[in-house]
């Protein structure tokens, strides 16, 4: 046996993550596609943020969803039902999507629709405030939800999710009346994680704020595509 | 994030001849401002190397203070989530982190066979 050495690598442990992140992304930008990575905990309602948004939004643009689950195909078959590419991620026990499932995705969403004839990808990742937030899939964009019956508490339990989201959409506002809630608490709580985010209150039932998030998205878009 | 660090590893070896070395220590530096939990990850990692060319290596970690800059009067300062992460000399909100988000493999101790 030889003396021991010290191989100083200074090797970030999520290089071969950020690595295949960095492919996705080229495609897309190759394929000049926007791609928003959906995050929030469970049952804070991405999939019928979704559901709501690609109505209209396949109205103006086309779009396909990625939709990420550990278990089931529930959420992708709702949303097929909108006549849109959808794409579903089984990830098994993985509580987040990774880069390497993502690009496997959009390998399966090649075969269904040429990626050039598309404006926008929407990745519904899995329900979870802690990992999602670390590990990159290519995305232009981070969109966080929060439900405000998840409490005020969040953004500062959960500050990595908060901090990396460009968008923080704040979900169930029609439920303030009833709830014990103070939303300028939550809304002061998202600016000391992230002063920087964009912060847009929602409600998938009256629908209101869902011209702001619509225009949100399209600004995106649009700014995108004239880079 | 154990199969992450696992991954890492496996390359890293893919350059040496893994057969001819073993590894004795992994020291990573891992940021406070991060989703990982230190004693879980060494906990995981132990169980997930079981058996395998890593068994008999150890994890050491150098947890990395979780550090800001207020960005009225930059000076720098420890985020405190009982405070908002706001700076105490300015109440201002968290703006730029200077440190705590490292998720790294700092240096790996080996000996040839």
């Amino acid at each position: 046996m030889h003396l021991p050495i010290s191989d100083k690598i200074e090797l970030n442990i999520l290089h071969q993550n950020s690595h295949q992140a960095e492919k996705n992304k080229v495609k897309f930008n190759n394929y000049n596609l926007l791609c928003l990575n959906i995050m929030s905990s469970p049952g804070a309602g991405k999939t019928r943020l979704l559901e709501i948004t690609l109505e209209d939004l396949s109205k103006k643009f086309h779009s396909a969803v990625l939709e990420g689950d550990m278990t089931t195909n529930l959420d992708a078959a709702r949303l097929e039902k909108l006549n849109i590419p959808v794409v579903p991620i089984t990830t098994g026990r993985a509580c987040h999507l990774d880069a390497n499932m993502v690009s496997g995705g959009l390998k399966l969403l090649e075969k269904k629709i040429n990626p050039d004839l598309l404006d926008i990808l929407l990745v519904e990742n899995v329900g979870n405030l802690v990992c999602p937030a670390e590990f990159e899939i290519g995305e232009h964009f981070k969109v966080a939800l929060l439900s405000i019956t998840e409490g005020e508490d969040k953004p500062l339990k959960y500050p990595i999710m908060f901090r990396e989201a460009d968008l923080i959409l704040i979900t169930k506002v029609d439920l303030l009346p009833h709830l014990n809630f103070d939303i300028n608490e939550l809304k002061s709580n998202i600016a000391s994680t992230n002063p920087k985010a964009d912060v847009i209150e929602i409600s998938s039932i009256t629908k209101s704020g869902f011209d702001l998030w619509q225009n949100w998205i399209s600004k995106m878009i649009l700014k995108f595509k004239n880079n | 994030m154990t199969k992450c660090l696992i991954l890492s590893m496996e390359e890293w070896a893919e350059k040496k001849n893994k057969k001819k070395i073993v590894v004795e220590k992994i020291n990573l530096k891992i940021g406070e401002f991060t989703c990982v939990e230190p004693i879980s990850l060494i906990n995981t990692f132990n169980a997930a190397v079981l058996g395998s060319w890593l068994d008999s290596s150890e994890i050491t970690i150098e947890t990395i203070p979780f550090e800001g800059k207020c960005s009225k009067c930059s000076r720098l300062y420890f985020p405190k989530k009982e405070n908002g992460y706001k700076s105490p000399c300015c109440n201002f909100n968290l703006e730029e982190i200077i440190s705590g988000r490292e998720l790294k493999i700092a240096s790996i101790d080996f000996k040839e066979k």
